[in-house]
């Protein structure tokens, strides 16, 4: 007998896990279509930082709202997520970035987020293999840091216990009330929900997403050398830039004591090769900050990519093109962070219920309802 | 006559031949166990050549050096079974 199924979701990366979790919890029958292995793509290439983010009003509350998600199922986690709270520090090198840590202050400290402005005595007390000269910094306790792919699949196995069905396949149609596979089948179900990540408009044809490739090196492991997430304050800058290739200096912990460091950003490389002058960049800034990270054993380096959208917020509700076929996709660099207010979000417009959160600035429409007013 | 040099394993002096090897230094010690692996077990020198890594030590405070691709040089500090 065939299964119908209230929503399949396609993609089990931790966005498309976390929705599955979320829908099996709120008694939706729910097939999750996943072509390789849970959590393998964006996810398994990501940083894993739970972060507070503040570009725009919805970019907070939406991270906000994620890791509050995230620091509620912490008890939960297994150990194998490695969910620790190592807070972030934001590294100002200048008396500009400094002025920018007390903005950030005032509008995380405003908006019930712990923050604390340090000096540069106090920020090389807190991460002693910092550069002299830095200015100061902002540590932002709530952060923390998780395995990524473990999470997903953790997530995915919850959903599974909840009722939820994991089909193996490849999704190459989405239409109002299936998803074909390519093997020939077809999976029934009321709603259709694309989680794919950057690869989403294969499915969706039309949405504005784009690829922005990302480097990552791991070193061997160095217990103690680093205890925070550190990000420089530049990264800001480098980030919101949509033109150009940027790398950042952005570095984090993992229980191992291997220290991941990043970031790099790229727009129109479609290719998953490592770049090596990208690489070389990106260890350079990670030198100029933390000299002896220079002398340290690299183990792995990886790529991956981000799926942006225009206005740097995720796309999750109803496709503008067909109320049957629901997005939950576009979360550039904050996937990890947001995956579980993004379940929130969609389970809550599925059956009606009320959101934590304002949902209209991760709605699809939201662009075309900005091109009928412009 | 090569000439000699002082190096210290795990604290205690050594004096070898310059050219000598943190590897060949170590086992001139009798330590077997250069490292600990992920789960605890005693690691050394496997291939030699700098492949297998299971030769790790640490030196001058460095984690992860390999102990058969380093040479000793005067008053180096290696740390082995960490």
């Amino acid at each position: 007998m065939r299964q119908t199924f209230d929503v399949a979701i396609v993609g089990a990366g931790i966005v498309g896990a976390a929705c599955a979790l979320e829908c099996a919890q709120a008694e939706l029958k729910v097939a999750i279509i996943e072509s390789s292995i849970v959590g393998g793509g964006a996810t398994a290439a990501a940083m894993g930082h739970i972060v507070a983010m503040d570009d725009s009003e919805a970019q907070f509350s939406l991270t906000r709202f994620s890791q509050q998600l995230w620091n509620t199922l912490r008890t939960e986690l297994p150990r194998e997520v490695e969910f620790e709270l190592t807070g972030t520090i934001w590294v100002a090198a200048d008396e500009d970035e400094m002025s920018a840590v007390r903005n950030k202050n005032r509008y995380f400290t405003s908006r019930g987020v712990p923050a604390e402005v340090l000096d540069a005595a106090a920020l090389k007390q807190a991460e002693p293999n910092l550069r002299p000269g830095l200015v100061g910094a902002l540590l932002v306790p709530e952060d923390s840091v998780i395995y990524p792919p473990t999470a997903a699949r953790w997530l995915a196995e919850r959903a599974q216990q909840c009722g939820a069905s994991l089909v193996r396949g490849k999704a190459i149609r989405l239409r109002g009330g299936s998803v074909e596979i390519a093997d020939g089948t077809a999976i029934s179900s009321s709603l259709v929900v694309n989680a794919t990540g950057a690869w989403a408009p294969e499915l969706t044809p039309g949405l504005e997403i784009r690829k922005r490739k990302g480097h990552l090196v791991i070193t061997d492991r160095y217990s103690g050398f680093l205890r925070h997430q550190l990000v420089e304050l530049g990264y800001l800058k480098s980030a919101h830039s949509v033109t150009s290739d940027s790398c950042a200096f952005n570095v984090q912990p993992r229980a191992t004591g291997q220290i991941l460091i990043g970031s790099s950003r790229q727009y129109g490389a479609e290719h998953s090769a490592i770049d090596h002058k990208i690489v070389a960049g990106m260890l350079a800034r990670a030198c100029e900050y933390m000299p002896a990270l220079g002398k340290m054993a690299a183990v792995r380096c990886w790529t991956g990519f981000r799926a942006a959208t225009p206005d740097k917020l995720p796309l999750i509700g109803p496709s503008v093109t067909d109320q049957k076929i629901w997005l939950a996709t576009g979360h550039e660099g904050l996937g990890i962070t947001t995956s579980l207010g993004t379940a929130k979000l969609l389970v809550d417009q599925i059956v009606g219920r009320r959101s934590a959160i304002p949902i209209e600035p991760y709605l699809p429409a939201r662009g075309s309802r900005e091109h009928v007013y412009a | 006559m090569p000439e000699i040099i002082h190096v210290s394993v795990n604290g205690i002096a050594v004096a070898v031949e310059s050219g000598t090897t943190v590897a060949a230094a170590v086992l001139q010690c009798g330590i077997s166990s250069f490292r600990r692996s992920v789960t605890g077990e005693p690691r050394g020198p496997l291939c030699g050549m700098g492949i297998c890594f299971e030769c790790r030590v640490t030196v001058d405070r460095l984690a992860h050096a390999k102990s058969c691709q380093t040479l000793c040089t005067p008053g180096m500090e290696i740390t082995t079974d960490e």
